[in-house]
């Protein structure tokens, strides 16, 4: 490597926003799209899917062997594979990462399921609840912390795994990866890496914030002991 | 589907320096060697950070940030600024990539044993070492081996990225597959990756069958 700098400011600023296709705050804005639609998607899926799987019992084994097959493919076959279905759009990443999500967050919903105390839920129909409304205001919330833990493995992942769509054409941030390899200067690529890892921190942190206010309980218990 | 039997149909594709067997064996050899260089760093260091309890910290950093570092842009960092012409410098980020998994389940592993468990093999009068590795290792194997099995995967899954910065190995097929537009080629590598995976995958649920003490898995 020459004394080429690790980072030269100015290229930043004259690509944040230079209104071509490659500009930073672009390729910005569709790795959010390509990111946080899979989890979004993923989650609503996996949430009937999960109570499906925790009600019937004889579900969840195929359901779990499908899920661990899906999650050892990389990420880079699932992509190439679509490509051929899908071409070169977003749905080509975000069909995958809604997959990769699912495995994630079935076994989450149905964990979650399962973390709700028995004595909660002979009290819930104790006290009259029927099964709808005992699954949506006392089963579902008591599972709030283990599906968010699923989700937040879940989102991190995703807003990382988007990045090898840059090798098929459709990468968000990660084609600054591309860019910078194809001309060997460092600065884009550690744009990218720098953002991702913000981007990714910075949904963590609002997950974790979200389940704080999910679950005014815990803190409540907390406080008391 | 078509695809398909144009790749592995192909007798172009089955010789050579670039054929289907040459690269499965690249693909391996890397991958192994990435693998088993992280093995040999993250389980002791998983075994004694679980023990000891000390460094915990370093766990939940390696976790997180494992997760949240894109793959590609690591691998093209390092290599960018180490420069090409051997394998070393792909092999640095495959190896830094496939730490964490084996990292964080050793020490939940060691971790989770049963405090009971712990407590008995002491007041049995087992020292600290002995516990460790009669009790505690034993114990903990099979969250030992989900990280093994995590962590394999993930070095199958980013050494076919690897092709991109000039690794052989199966992604071959598909970097050059996309470069000359030969989608047959992108797919049929695509399938050899998703095998290699899954027999991965595979050879892991059977290692666990093997070495897993019957008493450990009946518990869980």
């Amino acid at each position: 490597m020459n004394d080429e700098p690790l980072v030269r400011w100015d290229w930043i600023a004259r690509n944040w926003d230079n209104g071509g296709p490659s500009a930073i705050r672009t390729l910005l804005e569709s790795h959010v799209v390509m990111a946080l639609l899979p989890v979004v998607f993923g989650l609503l899926v996996a949430l009937p899917l999960g109570v499906a799987c925790a009600r019937w019992r004889w579900l969840y084994q195929p359901t779990a062997g499908l899920m661990n097959v899906v999650y050892s493919l990389p990420s880079l076959v699932l992509f190439s594979i679509f490509l051929s279905v899908t071409g070169l759009t977003q749905s080509t990443v975000i069909i995958p990462l809604t997959l990769f999500t699912l495995a994630i967050l079935i076994p989450a919903v149905v964990d979650g399921l399962r973390s709700v105390p028995e004595h909660v839920r002979q009290s819930a129909v104790a006290m009259g609840f029927r099964p709808l409304r005992r699954l949506l205001q006392v089963e579902l919330p008591v599972a709030v912390p283990v599906v968010l833990g699923g989700l937040r493995v879940a989102t991190v992942s995703s807003i990382s795994l988007v990045s090898v769509g840059a090798l098929i054409g459709q990468g968000g941030l990660g084609n600054l990866f591309i860019d910078g390899w194809q001309r060997q200067f460092p600065t884009p690529i550690v744009v990218g890496i720098v953002l991702i890892v913000l981007f990714a921190v910075l949904s963590d942190g609002l997950l974790v914030l979200a389940q704080r206010l999910l679950t005014p309980w815990s803190r409540a218990r907390r406080s008391a002991a | 589907m078509n695809w398909l039997i144009d790749f592995f149909g192909a007798a172009a594709n089955w010789s050579g320096p670039d054929g289907i067997p040459a690269r499965i064996l690249e693909h391996l050899e890397f991958s192994a060697a990435a693998f088993l260089i992280a093995a040999v760093i993250a389980v002791p260091l998983g075994l004694l950070i679980g023990h000891t309890g000390r460094g915990a910290l370093l766990i939940v950093v390696s976790a997180n940030a494992a997760r949240a570092l894109p793959t590609l842009g690591l691998l093209v960092l390092v290599v960018l600024l180490i420069g090409v012409g051997t394998v070393l410098p792909v092999l640095i980020p495959l190896v830094v990539l496939a730490i964490p998994p084996i990292l964080v389940n050793t020490y939940e592993g060691v971790r989770g044993v049963d405090a009971d468990l712990r407590d008995a093999a002491y007041g049995m009068g087992l020292r600290g070492g002995q516990v460790l590795f009669r009790v505690l290792t034993p114990s903990a194997l099979p969250l030992i081996l989900l990280g093994l099995r995590l962590s394999a995967i993930q070095v199958v899954s980013t050494a076919s990225v690897a092709a991109f910065v000039g690794l052989g190995g199966l992604g071959r097929f598909i970097i050059d597959g996309l470069a000359t537009k030969t989608y047959s080629d992108v797919i049929g590598g695509a399938v050899l990756i998703a095998l290699l995976a899954l027999a991965v995958q595979l050879a892991f649920t059977v290692l666990d069958r093997v070495v897993v003490s019957p008493g450990v898995r009946q518990v869980r």
